[in-house]
C-alpha cells in the first residue's frame, strides 16, 4: 500500500490519468460526492487496501500510481453492488474494470497470482477455444508454486465425474486465435498512437 | 397442455459443461419437458468472462461476440445461457458493439447486427413459462420444505443492464419455488456476492462470503438453498467443506439448481437432472418430496 | 412617421462585440428614421432623459431602443417614452445583447446582426398602433390555499391588515406538518405550543373564513377578479352542530381505520377527530372504514351524538368564492422511501420515516410519547438515523437537498437521548447542512453534549436478523465499514411536492418545476410571486425550507397582497386579442383553441354569430390569431402585419458577405 503523506497541487495531480479513466469508462468521476454508499455495500472492502470510495477519491485527485498499484482493483469481483447503489448513477464497477486493464497496460498489477490465473485462463481459451478447467488448475498450481491448491476437493470431484481429463478443442480454434491476433494488432496500434 | 415449441439459441458456457455439468443436464431436460427447443450454438467458444475483461473489455466482447454472431447466423433472436457471468459477457459484447462499433467489428470479422437478445435461464423460466404454468404442471410438491432462494450478484444487477427482476429484492426464484409448494422465507442475502471466482486464488474470500450465506440460510431453518448460477453453486456446494474448515462449522446444506428443483417437481427422471452430481447430497430432500405426489389431472403432462 | 433609434452600449456588454456607432449610423438609412444615436447606458436616468429630450426636440412619434432583452427593461423604456408624451406601445426594443453581443465574439458578424435586428424593430414600429388599457376594480378578498404554518401566517397577516380571507384546507384540520411535530429545532420549542395559538387565532378571527376538508375545484378569472370553485368534501357530520365532544370516537366500533395523522403507525376509529388541538375541532367519518357507509351496519355514532350531528346522507358540496388574490401555501409530502429496496422497501415495521419518529416521540402519538418499536412495542436500545434518504439522489430523480433533515435528525437524536437516556444513537450522514441561526451550534450540541455518534458515510443496506436490524454502513473518514445491530432505524426521508400539486398548478395556471415545486417569478428577487399575476406562493410548496423561512414567506405573500390591494383598480394589459367583426366568419375555432376560455360567442343584431374576446381574461398568448382562418382575430401589438413586416424586411435585406 503506497503511503500518501501530502499532495502538492497541481504538480501531483495527473490530469491525463483522470481524463483517460473517464474516457475509457465513460463515467464522469467528478459526479462522485463521496457518500460512501459503494464502500458500505461492497462485500470485499475488508480485503481492500483502499475502499472503493477512496479509489474514486484518488482518481479525482489524479493519483495514478497509487490507484493502478492498489490491491483493491484486483480483489474486486465485479459484483455490481456499488453500481446498483450509487446515488449519482456512476457505474463504479465499470470504473474498477477500467482500472484493471489500465494497470495491465502499465504493468503494475499488484496481485501476481490473480494475474497468473487470468493469463492461464486466457491461454487456455487461445489454444482450445474453451477453458480446460483441469488444465487451468494444473498449470496455475505449477506456476504459482502452490501445487496443493484445491487438492482436498480432488477425490470427490473425480468421483462425481466432474474432472475432464481431455480438453474439448473446438473446430473454430483458429477463428478464436485469429480474434486474439487481431486484438493484439489493435492494441499495438493504439499504444503507438 | 400443448405448446408450440419455442426455439432459442443456447450458450452453455465453459463451467456448465465442466464442473457444473448438472446445470446443463437439468436445464436441457427441463426445457425439453416445457416445450422449449434449445439450439446449442455450434462450436461455441469461451466468452472470456472476467479474465478477458481484465485485459480489455474489447477482447472479451469479441470473444463473446463470436457466439452471438453464430447465433444470428442460425436466425434466432434470443440466446439463453445458464451462467450469469457468461450472460454479462454476451451483453457486454452488445455494449462494445454500440460504443466501439468499428474496432469491435474489425476484431470480430464476422457479420453482426447486434439484434440478438441474451437472457438467463431464470429469466426464461420466469418470463416465458411463469409460476402459474409451473403450478399447473407439477407432479411433486416441495411441501413443508423451507428453500432459501439465492440469486447471486449478477442476475438482477445492475438494473439497467440486467433488465430483469428487482436489484435489491428479486422474487422470480421465490415465486417459482412457491409454485412448487415450497416455503420461501425472507432472505436478506439474496444478492450478496458469494466470493465469485476467488476459490482458487484467494480461497479465504470464498470461505468468508459463502459461509455467511450458508449461515443465514441455516438461521432461517432452510432445508436447501436454490441457486441459478454455476459459480455460486460451486462455491456453496463444491467448496462447502472448505467453508466448514474456514468457519469451523458443520454445514450440510444441499445446494440445488432451480432447474433441478423444477425438473424434479415436474416429474422428470432424476437421473436426467444430475442430482447425483451434487457434492452435498439432496437425496433425503428429494426422497421425501417424491413421497408426496400430486394427483394427476388432465392438465398435467407426463 | 418620425422614428428615433437609440443604440445602447450597455457598458462593454454590447459595445465589446458590436460597433454601436455603426449600427446607429446605418439606422438613419431606414425609412422613417429621423434620428439615431448610441449611448453608454440607455436605461440609466441620463440615458432615459436623452431619449425624452430627443422625442421633444425631433418631434418623434416612435422610439426604437436597441439594447438588452425586453424582459429586462421594456417596462422601464415604455414608462420613459410615456413620460415624454408618447403612447407606450409606440416603442420597440431590439435585443442586441442576449440575442447578439453575448453570443459571439465576432464583432463584424454581431454588428451586421444588430443592424438587421434594428431594421426589423423599425419596420415593426411603423406598423404599431397606440394601445390603451382600461381600469378594472379589484375585489379585496384573498384566498389562501393550505392551512399549514405558512398559510396560517399569510392569513393572519392579511386579516390583521383588514382584508377578508378565505382559507381552504384539504385535511379536516389546519396545522399541516407542523402539527405533527413534537418539538422544533433549534430551540426544542414544543410545536403545538407555538402553533396552537395561531391556529386558534385563525378560527376566531372574524376576517378569516375557513373551509376545512375542502379542495379547490376550479379557478377562473384574473388578478383582482378570480372566481374560485371550492369543493366541500362530505364529512358526514354537520359541523355547525358538532361540538367536538368526542363521544362518537369513544364508541365507534370500526377501530382499524388508517390513522393518517399518526402516519400509519396506529389505527383509529372510522369517525374521529385527528388530534386534541385540531382546528376545527369537529369529527369526520372516513367512508373507507365506516361500517355503515360500507355495509349499512352500525350507526352507533348517530345514536349517541348528543347534538344529532351525524349525517350519513351528506354529499360533496361546491361553493363559489370571489377573490382578488390567491396565496398558495400547499406545503409538501415526504418522498416515498419504498423505492429503497436496500432499506426494506417499506416492509420492515421498525424502519420508519422522520415524520413517523415525530409521532412516536409526541405525547399525542400512538404510544403516548414513548419511543417503542412498532413491531413488538419494546423500547429500542440502539437507534440508527440515516440521512439523505430520497434527497441528493440523482438515481431516483431527486438531486436536490431537502434542507431540513440534518436539523431534524439532530433534534430527534436529542429527543431520543432525553426519552431513553441509556440508548445508543448513531447518525450516518454525508454532509451536515446547518445554515440558520443557532443551527450549527445545535448540531454540535447533539454530538458534544448528548453523546450521539455521528458517522460520516452512507448506509448500503438494512436487513433483519432475528429481532434486530443490521445496518451496514461506512465511515469514509477512516475508510472502514461500520455495522450496527439496531432496534430501530429512522430514515431522514426528504421533501417532495405535495400530492396533487401539479393538478392544482394547472388550475391556477402557475408553473412548476420537474419535482412539482411551484416556480417563483425570479429566484432571487421575486421569491413569493409567480408569473401569473395575482397568485403568490408561500412555504415549502415553492421549495424545501424550514419553519422560520415558511413563516417569513407567508408574511411576504401577505405583504404582496396588501400592496396589490392598495389601489382600488388595476390596469388591464392591452396586448390582447381583438376581433375584427367584419372579417369574422363565426367558425368558432378560436373559442375551441383558447386555453383560458377568454373568447365567447356574440350575437349581432342581424342574428349572425361572431367571436368576442373578454378583455380581462385574455392572457395574450396568440393561439387564436394563429388558428383563425381569415385572420379576423389579431393579437394587438403582435399582429400578423407587424410580424410579417419584420420577416419581409429581414429577408429582403442586403446580402452580407
Amino acid at each position: 500500500m503506497a503511503i500518501l503523506n501530502s499532495l502538492r497541487m497541481p504538480r501531483d495531480c495527473d490530469e491525463n490519468f483522470i481524463h483517460r479513466v473517464e474516457t475509457e469508462s465513460r463515467q464522469q468521476i467528478s459526479k462522485c460526492y463521496q457518500c460512501g454508499n459503494c464502500s458500505a455495500s461492497c462485500a470485499y472492502t475488508y480485503v481492500y487496501d483502499y475502499p472503493v470510495n477512496q479509489i474514486m477519491r484518488l482518481i479525482q485527485l489524479g493519483q495514478k500510481e497509487v490507484v493502478l498499484r492498489s490491491r483493491s482493483i484486483w480483489l474486486c469481483a465485479d459484483c455490481q453492488a456499488c453500481t446498483t447503489r450509487c446515488p449519482c448513477n456512476i457505474d463504479i464497477a465499470r470504473v474498477m474494470e477500467t482500472l484493471r486493464f489500465l494497470s495491465v497496460e502499465e504493468d503494475t498489477v499488484s496481485i501476481k497470482n490473480i494475474q497468473l490465473f487470468y493469463d492461464e485462463f486466457i491461454n487456455s481459451v487461445k489454444i482450445f477455444g474453451r477453458v480446460f478447467e483441469t488444465g487451468l488448475l494444473a498449470t496455475y498450481n505449477l506456476k504459482a508454486k502452490k501445487p496443493f491448491t484445491d487438492i482436498d476437493l480432488a477425490p470427490k470431484v473425480l468421483k462425481k465425474g466432474k474432472l475432464s481429463i481431455k480438453p474439448h478443442r473446438i473446430h473454430g480454434r483458429k477463428e478464436v486465435s485469429d480474434i486474439f491476433k487481431r486484438f493484439e494488432d489493435y492494441r499495438n496500434k493504439k499504444n503507438l498512437d | 397442455m400443448n405448446r408450440t415449441a419455442k426455439r432459442i439459441a443456447y450458450y452453455p458456457g465453459c463451467s456448465v459443461v465442466g464442473t457444473s455439468v448438472e446445470f446443463d443436464q437439468s436445464t436441457r431436460a427441463l426445457c425439453a419437458a416445457l416445450g422449449i427447443e434449445l439450439v446449442e450454438i455450434p462450436d461455441w467458444n469461451c466468452c472470456g468472462s472476467t479474465p478477458a475483461h481484465s485485459y480489455d473489455p474489447l477482447l472479451g466482447a469479441a470473444l463473446a461476440g463470436r457466439n452471438l454472431a453464430l447465433a444470428e447466423e442460425m436466425g434466432l433472436d434470443v440466446v439463453m445461457t445458464p451462467c450469469p457471468s457468461c450472460l454479462k459477457a454476451l451483453k457486454g459484447a452488445l455494449r462494445e458493439y454500440e460504443e466501439k462499433q468499428h474496432s469491435f467489428l474489425n476484431i470480430l470479422q464476422m457479420p453482426f447486427s447486434g439484434q440478438i437478445r441474451p437472457i438467463s435461464v431464470l429469466q426464461l423460466l420466469y418470463e416465458d413459462i411463469g409460476p402459474k404454468t409451473i403450478r399447473e404442471q407439477i407432479r411433486y410438491r416441495l411441501t413443508n420444505k423451507v428453500i432459501v432462494p439465492y440469486y447471486g450478484c449478477l442476475l438482477s444487477r445492475p438494473p439497467e443492464f440486467a433488465q430483469f427482476d428487482d436489484p435489491e429484492n428479486p422474487i422470480s426464484m421465490d415465486e417459482l419455488l412457491q409454485a412448487m409448494g415450497a416455503s420461501v422465507p425472507d432472505f436478506p442475502y439474496k444478492t450478496e456476492c458469494c466470493g465469485a471466482a476467488y476459490g482458487v486464488t484467494q480461497n479465504h474470500i470464498v470461505g468468508k462470503m459463502t459461509g455467511r450465506i450458508l449461515d443465514m440460510a441455516r438461521c432461517l431453518g432452510a432445508d436447501a438453498v436454490a441457486v441459478a448460477c454455476p459459480l455460486c453453486q460451486q462455491n456453496l456446494d463444491l467448496r462447502q467443506s472448505q467453508v466448514n474448515r474456514y468457519w469451523h462449522t458443520t454445514f450440510q446444506m444441499p445446494v440445488v439448481y432451480i432447474t433441478q428443483f423444477l425438473g424434479f417437481a415436474l416429474g422428470i427422471d432424476p437421473k436426467k437432472l444430475g442430482l447425483d452430481k451434487l457434492f452435498v447430497s439432496a437425496d433425503d430432500l428429494f426422497k421425501e418430496t417424491s413421497e408426496q405426489p400430486e394427483k394427476l389431472t388432465e392438465s398435467t403432462t407426463a | 412617421m418620425r422614428i428615433g433609434v437609440f443604440v445602447c452600449k450597455c457598458g462593454t456588454n454590447i459595445a465589446a462585440t458590436v460597433d454601436t456607432e455603426a449600427v446607429a449610423r446605418k439606422a438613419l438609412e431606414y425609412p422613417d428614421v429621423v434620428y439615431a444615436t448610441d449611448y453608454m447606458y440607455s436605461c440609466s436616468e441620463p440615458g432615459q432623459q436623452e431619449i425624452q429630450q430627443a422625442i421633444e426636440k425631433y418631434d418623434l412619434q416612435g422610439v426604437v431602443v436597441a439594447a438588452c432583452s425586453p424582459r429586462m427593461h421594456e417596462v422601464t423604456f415604455r414608462r420613459a417614452v410615456e413620460k415624454a408624451g408618447l403612447n407606450r406601445y409606440m416603442f420597440e426594443q431590439a435585443n442586441i445583447r442576449e440575442h447578439c453581443s453575448w453570443i459571439s465574439k465576432d464583432t463584424e458578424a454581431n454588428t451586421r446582426k444588430a443592424m438587421d435586428l434594428v431594421r426589423m424593430s423599425v419596420e415593426k414600429l411603423r406598423f404599431n398602433q397606440p394601445l390603451f388599457s382600461s381600469q378594472v376594480p379589484i375585489n379585496k378578498r384573498v384566498l389562501v390555499i393550505g392551512g399549514g404554518i405558512s398559510g396560517i401566517q399569510a392569513a393572519l397577516d392579511c386579516a390583521e391588515g383588514g382584508l377578508e380571507v378565505v382559507m381552504v384546507e384539504r385535511e379536516s384540520t389546519i396545522g399541516g406538518k407542523m402539527a405533527k411535530l413534537d418539538k422544533t429545532f433549534p430551540t426544542i420549542d414544543c410545536s403545538s405550543c407555538i402553533l396552537g395559538p395561531k391556529m386558534v387565532d385563525v378560527a376566531q378571527n372574524e376576517n378569516i373564513h375557513l373551509y376545512a376538508y375542502s379542495e379547490i375545484e376550479s379557478v377562473s378569472g384574473y388578478m383582482g377578479n378570480f372566481k374560485v370553485g371550492i369543493r366541500k368534501k362530505a364529512t358526514y357530520v354537520d359541523w355547525d352542530a358538532c361540538t367536538g365532544c368526542g363521544l362518537c370516537t369513544e364508541k365507534c366500533p370500526a377501530k382499524k381505520s388508517f390513522d393518517g395523522f399518526n402516519e400509519g403507525l396506529d389505527t383509529t376509529t372510522a369517525i374521529n377527530i385527528p388530534f386534541p388541538q385540531a382546528i376545527p375541532k369537529k369529527a369526520r367519518i372516513d367512508p373507507k372504514y365506516c361500517w355503515y357507509l360500507i355495509k349499512e351496519k352500525c350507526k352507533i355514532c348517530q345514536k349517541i351524538c348528543p347534538v344529532d350531528a351525524i349525517r350519513f346522507d351528506m354529499e360533496n358540496e361546491t361553493v363559489e368564492e370571489e377573490v382578488g388574490a390567491i396565496i398558495v401555501a400547499t406545503g409538501f409530502d415526504l418522498v416515498d422511501h419504498s423505492v429503497y429496496g436496500e432499506y426494506g422497501g417499506g416492509h420492515y415495521p421498525d424502519v420508519i420515516t422522520g415524520l413517523q419518529f415525530e409521532r412516536l416521540v409526541s405525547a399525542s402519538g400512538p404510544y403516548g410519547g414513548h419511543i417503542l418499536r412498532p413491531s413488538d412495542g419494546k423500547e429500542p436500545k440502539n437507534i440508527v438515523f440515516i440521512a439523505c434518504v430520497g434527497s441528493r439522489d440523482p438515481s431516483i430523480g431527486r438531486p436536490y437537498c431537502s434542507g431540513i433533515c440534518c436539523m431534524y435528525i439532530a433534534k430527534q437524536v436529542i429527543l431520543a437521548r432525553d426519552h431513553i437516556p441509556d440508548c445508543n444513537c448513531y447518525v450516518f450522514y454525508i454532509d451536515i447542512r446547518a445554515p440558520g441561526k443557532n443551527y450549527e451550534e445545535f448540531v454540535r450540541r447533539a454530538q458534544e453534549d448528548y453523546g450521539v455518534q455521528y458517522i460520516r458515510g452512507r448506509v448500503g443496506k438494512v436487513y433483519p436478523k432475528g429481532e434486530h436490524l443490521v445496518v451496514q454502513g461506512i465511515d469514509t473518514l477512516l475508510g472502514i465499514q461500520v455495522e450496527v445491530e439496531a432496534d430501530l432505524v429512522v430514515l431522514a426521508t426528504g421533501v417532495a411536492a405535495s400530492a396533487g400539486a401539479k393538478e392544482l398548478a394547472e388550475k391556477l395556471r402557475i408553473s412548476y418545476d420537474e419535482y412539482g415545486f411551484y416556480m417563483e417569478s425570479h429566484p432571487k428577487l421575486r421569491p413569493v410571486e409567480t408569473n401569473t399575476a395575482g397568485v403568490f406562493l408561500a412555504g415549502v410548496c415553492q421549495g424545501p425550507k424550514d419553519i422560520p423561512a415558511s413563516v417569513a414567506q407567508g408574511s411576504a405573500a401577505a405583504a404582496k397582497t396588501q400592496a396589490l390591494f392598495s389601489r382600488d383598480t388595476i390596469e388591464t394589459d392591452p396586448q390582447i386579442a381583438r376581433v375584427n367583426e367584419l372579417m369574422c366568419i363565426g367558425c368558432g375555432k378560436c373559442i375551441d383553441v383558447c386555453p383560458f376560455g377568454s373568447i365567447q360567442w356574440k350575437t349581432l343584431r342581424d342574428g349572425s354569430q361572431k367571436a368576442e374576446v373578454l378583455d380581462t381574461v385574455c392572457q395574450g398568448c396568440g393561439l387564436c390569431n394563429a388558428t383563425c382562418p381569415p385572420k379576423a382575430i389579431q393579437l394587438q401589438h403582435c399582429t400578423d402585419d407587424q410580424i410579417l413586416a419584420e420577416i419581409e424586411v429581414l429577408c429582403a435585406g442586403e446580402r452580407h458577405g
